[in-house]
């Protein structure tokens, strides 16, 4: 599947915009995608291994946390994994 | 360095004061050329923070991905954000940096005292992880008679 890097992480992808990682879930191919470029693991997820909460994933239009199977839902080569931290703050 | 035009300035000086006593917040598209953001078009988006407005923001992911692709189509990138601080300081706080993530990139804040736009700082977020991120001051240069 494509996943999109945001600007902050591409930093760690070489530049890339979006890499072609494979796997049969979600979990799986960002799994891929951490073994490809090591250094986003830490960026993506926490000391536990969790996804941070701050990292949207959409799976082409749907945030996982609202699909049934959140990050085992099963992918397709087809298919585009959005990765967009938050965007918030105040004063 | 933060690169934008004078019209994008005022855009999004007056985007804070059309929103006043609320928060106002968008995202700045353009690209990183030697270590210097250089904005090229702005996008207002809007503040999800219904519930407290008038000293939070947030922008939906939704809108936002809306947002990076409209940049992609155009070749450009996220290269910052801004919001608006009303009756308050444009100094970054200790919610602006706890929500911060996006690293390399411009968080423009805006003082808006009694509905006026006042002072507009920008703050680089630098580091390389959530562990060591931190807000540096970063000089705006604006652009005279540059095509918005």
């Amino acid at each position: 599947m494509t996943i999109h890097i945001p600007t902050p992480l591409r930093t760690f992808t070489a530049g890339k915009e979006s890499v072609t990682a494979h796997g049969s879930t979600v979990a799986a191919a960002l799994e891929t995608l951490v073994t490809q470029h090591p250094d986003l693991r830490k960026n993506l997820f926490d000391p536990e291994g969790k996804l941070r909460s701050f990292v949207n994933l959409y799976l082409n239009e749907d945030d996982i946390r609202y699909l049934p199977s959140k990050e085992a839902t099963p992918v397709k080569d087809s298919d585009e994994l959005t990765i967009i931290p938050s965007i918030a703050g105040g004063r | 360095m933060l690169q934008l035009s004078f019209s994008d300035y005022e855009t999004l000086r007056t985007h804070g004061e059309q929103t006043y006593p609320h928060e106002c917040c968008g995202v700045l598209l353009g690209r990183v050329v030697h270590g210097v953001n250089q904005v090229e078009q702005i996008v207002p988006a809007g503040n999800t923070r219904t519930d407290s407005a008038h000293n939070r923001y947030s922008i939906s992911p939704v809108e936002l991905i809306r947002i990076q692709r409209q940049a992609r189509a155009a070749s450009l990138d996220i290269v910052g954000f801004y919001h608006s601080h009303p009756d308050h300081p444009a100094q970054w706080s200790k919610t602006d940096l706890a929500e911060a993530h996006w690293l390399g990139c411009s968080y423009l804040i805006t003082r808006i005292a009694k509905g006026k736009a006042e002072d507009t700082n920008s703050f680089l977020l630098t580091g390389t992880t959530e562990e060591d991120k931190r807000f540096q001051d970063q000089p705006i240069e604006i652009l005279i008679n540059q095509p918005a």
